[in-house]
């Protein structure tokens, strides 16, 4: 079976999002209601399982091939980026000015989902198209942006992130590229980058590079760091592609997942003819780079999102199909009727619809951040931004590889063997927590940067709004149960996280343990309040909004200890990890 | 040459019918509805036909709740160039539809009416034909091709055990078949502008239209759940079953 998009969960969440923060209020948003954002998350649905979805498993199966400087994308990649690209989808969320269709991010979100769940691999050139352009808005002079955007935006041309040398991974400031300054005011670059997503391929007339690079006076370390615009072929007066700017790519990664995405090798002026141009200011090149990644992590959750969500259209189709064993009078069953499987399937369910709507959230807030007047409200949403990006990054990468491997487990033995695909979901999935700042990054930007550098200002606020939910119905079970998750939090912050005295090494040591507590308080938090909308329209329709109470039920018994769990690991000073000699 | 296409608002394709439990009719309660197959089509071999240089105009024109709004908006992304919704709460029957298509085909001074040969929710497969007998012009059914030449229109039609090629005086009724065309996706700037193209509103009474009642809905009932098959030893006892059991020969 292939992917189809979950219209009603996803309709009805970008409503509440929408909602909640009361973006019918913004004057810039007036022309983008929810009827627009229906009509186009269902054209948007149609391009998915029509187009996408189809060729996820040959991407997976075939993977791109490499030679002599060349990378081949699988059968149909090449048609379905001309059509991603003549349908507009490319310029979704960016400036009409430069041919986009600039939509606001709370319909922007759901989109993207769509493209995540039905082909990973394929789409991941339209994040690098976001970003890119992001950073050109900001940081580019006025001919950078003329030379480029209009081409980024259109799909005519596409981005590459070289950021990743053999030795400068997470350490981006160990890493080596040289830019040399020109008497004409441009740059020459040299030296080797990995791992570049798109860094070459055959879908676009040209390749944008941006390339964090090293000018021979900089200082040493990540405060040393430019950034560069390196187009595969240089750009002539008439905007037209020139001269080829000694760009090659010298091999592709054979990866556990994402085969239909080439991950490139790239060798930057082996001829000392490889000309950049400087984005921005002479070493502020990562500043720029955090536009990019602060996105890119936010995109990254919503992987996490649509991969699960992937992985239980498969696991249900499969348990309602697959007949094993019996009920007591002998009768044969599916295996659905069975409690553990459906177990494992409502881990899979409750897990993805809260972090979908955690991620809807995080769309709308930052349209508020961007198109609010309120300064406060824009502030204040910025602070939350920041606070949830390193939670949602992390939690729904790491919560995708475990629901990929309950997917797997649904199919039992078949879930191993590579022709059902849930496999490929699995595999997909791994590199999730890893790129964009893996877990362990994410736990420390949010132990130290979110919370103890502000004294823990913003966590409270975070815990303030979600006591607000837990009160509105304080005889509830599940209200009760998130509420005592909160005391714990408050508990932990006060005698751990927030103590002027913790030590940091025991401190790093359970900041994976304490993302993670907070990603599952947050989802419980989503599913509450969620819960408490539902049971106001239950009579429209029972059944899906029952199914949502029941959400957050198996949640709070569940999934919501785990992160009460977590937090005990966090308190507990002799945890061993100091004690162990390796 | 104005086009006139017919878009019906009906249950999406993917979606799972359920009947309403006190067998009234199907349960449409937060069911995700769509453009019905057949008139995607129409709507398709309009814009081609606009495209072409041939056709005009293309002008979308659905009777329905104002919930066909958003198919109306959907055929306006795909390139139909103004919409007409003749609103009506109650389900309108198939001669009512014609009756109002017949009124717009005069009123538009529409050359060519384009339908889906049958909505996938009540299956008449009856506006077209009575169409074309309420304005005594030519029909061409089944559409698998359609080309228009000076003053006519060469419709293949898929008939049974092969193709026939009907050649029709304008203005014309084409009604359309599965085989006819691959509809487009929408592309996200038109979705855009759909939202700021017309799309008028009017009545039966507006249209002078008179609904009569010819069709009483009795009950709907799911169809019966499939049953488990059974071995027959010859080929003997298969003919017996066939023949005392099923009662098929």
């Amino acid at each position: 079976m292939s992917y189809q998009a979950p219209y009603k969960d996803m309709q009805w969440l970008v409503e509440q999002a929408y909602q909640t923060q009361q973006l019918g209020n913004l004057e810039s948003l007036q022309d983008f209601d929810l009827d627009l954002a229906n009509a186009i998350i269902d054209e948007a649905s149609k391009f998915a399982s029509g187009v996408l979805a189809p060729l996820n498993m040959v991407g997976d199966e075939e993977g791109c091939t490499f030679s002599d400087g060349q990378v081949t994308t699988p059968t149909g990649w090449k048609d379905a980026y001309a059509q991603f690209r003549d349908s507009g989808w490319i310029g979704l969320a960016l400036p009409e000015e430069y041919g986009g269709q600039g939509l606001p991010k709370y319909i922007a979100q759901p989109v993207n989902e769509m493209w995540l769940s039905s082909n990973l691999a394929f789409v991941m050139f339209a994040a690098l198209a976001q970003g890119g352009s992001e950073i050109l808005l900001k940081f580019g002079s006025d001919e950078l942006k003329a030379r480029y955007l209009t081409q980024i935006v259109t799909g005519e041309w596409t981005v590459a992130m070289a950021l990743t040398e053999p030795n400068a991974g997470s350490d981006l400031g160990a890493l080596t590229t040289k830019a040399i300054p020109q008497a004409d005011g441009t740059y020459q670059i040299k030296g080797q980058k990995i791992y570049i997503t798109y860094g070459e391929h055959d879908m676009a007339e040209n390749i944008v590079h941006l390339v964090l690079a090293r000018t021979p006076d900089a200082p040493a370390g990540s405060r040393g760091l430019s950034l560069f615009a390196v187009p595969k072929y240089r750009v002539n007066e008439d905007g037209s592609c020139g001269e080829f700017n000694d760009i090659r790519c010298t091999g592709i990664e054979h990866k556990t997942g994402l085969h239909g995405s080439p991950t490139c090798s790239i060798s930057y002026g082996d001829n000392d003819n490889c000309v950049g141009e400087l984005i921005g200011n002479l070493n502020q090149g990562l500043m720029a780079m955090f536009v990019l990644m602060n996105e890119a992590r936010l995109s990254c959750g919503m992987q996490g999102v649509g991969l699960s969500e992937l992985a239980f259209q498969k696991a249900l189709q499969y348990s309602k199909e697959r007949v094993q064993g019996a009920r007591a009078d002998g009768q044969r069953v599916a295996i659905l009727e069975h409690p553990d499987v459906k177990r494992m399937l409502l881990n899979l369910r409750s897990e993805s619809f809260a972090l979908r709507s955690l991620g809807y959230q995080i769309a709308a807030l930052i349209d508020v951040s961007e198109q609010s007047d309120d300064a406060e409200a824009v502030k204040a949403a910025e602070k939350r931004i920041a606070l949830l990006t390193p939670i949602f990054k992390g939690f729904a990468t790491e919560q995708a590889n475990e629901l990929a491997g309950d997917a797997v487990q649904v199919f039992g033995g078949m879930g191993f063997v590579e022709e059902t695909g849930i496999a490929q979901v699995m595999r997909d999935a791994r590199i999730t927590t890893i790129y964009e700042g893996t877990t362990g990054i994410q736990a420390k930007d949010l132990l130290h940067r979110k919370i103890r550098v502000d004294q823990g200002r913003c966590i409270s606020e975070l815990m303030a709004d979600i006591r607000d939910v837990v009160e509105k119905s304080p005889d509830s079970v599940v209200n009760q149960r998130l509420g005592q998750a909160l005391n714990q939090l408050a508990h932990v912050l006060d005698s751990t996280i927030l103590n002027p005295s913790a030590e940091l090494a025991q401190l790093d040591a359970v900041a994976v343990p304490f993302l993670n507590a907070l990603g599952g308080i947050c989802c419980a938090w989503q599913l509450v309040e969620l819960a408490q909308r539902a049971q106001v329209s239950k009579a429209e329709d029972e059944v899906f909004f029952g199914n949502v109470v029941a959400l957050a039920e198996f949640y709070s018994a569940y999934k919501l200890p785990q992160a009460q769990a977590a937090l005990t690991t966090v308190i507990d000073e002799q945890n061993g990890v100091g004690n162990y000699e390796f | 040459m104005k086009v006139l296409v017919g878009v019906k608002r009906v249950i999406d394709y993917n979606v799972k019918v359920r009947v309403k439990s006190d067998n009234t009719d199907v349960d449409l309660s937060n069911t995700k509805m769509a453009i019905n197959p057949f008139c995607e089509i129409a709507v398709e071999e309009a814009i081609r036909l606009k495209e072409a240089g041939i056709a005009t105009e293309v002008i979308a024109v659905s009777v329905g709740s104002s919930a066909s709004q958003e198919q109306l908006r959907t055929a306006m992304a795909l390139g139909a160039d103004r919409a007409i919704l003749v609103e009506t709460e109650d389900t309108a029957e198939p001669l009512t539809v014609a009756k109002t298509f017949a009124k717009l085909m005069a009123d538009e001074g529409a050359e060519l009416v384009i339908l889906g040969k049958q909505s996938i929710d009540s299956d008449n497969n009856q506006v077209g034909q009575m169409l074309a007998a309420l304005t005594k012009r030519p029909q061409g059914t089944f559409a698998s091709n359609v080309s228009v030449e000076a003053g006519h229109v060469a419709v293949t039609r898929e008939i049974d055990g092969g193709l026939r090629t009907v050649k029709l005086a304008l203005p014309a009724i084409v009604t359309t078949d599965l085989r006819l065309n691959e509809p487009r996706f929408a592309k996200l700037p038109d979705i855009m502008k759909a939202k700021r193209k017309p799309l008028e509103t009017k009545t039966f009474a507006d249209l002078g239209v008179e609904v009569k009642q010819h069709i009483q809905l009795d009950k709907v009932e799911a169809p019966a759940a499939r049953q488990g098959g059974v071995k027959v030893g010859s080929v003997d006892e298969l003919i017996q079953k066939l023949k005392d059991e099923a009662k098929v020969i």
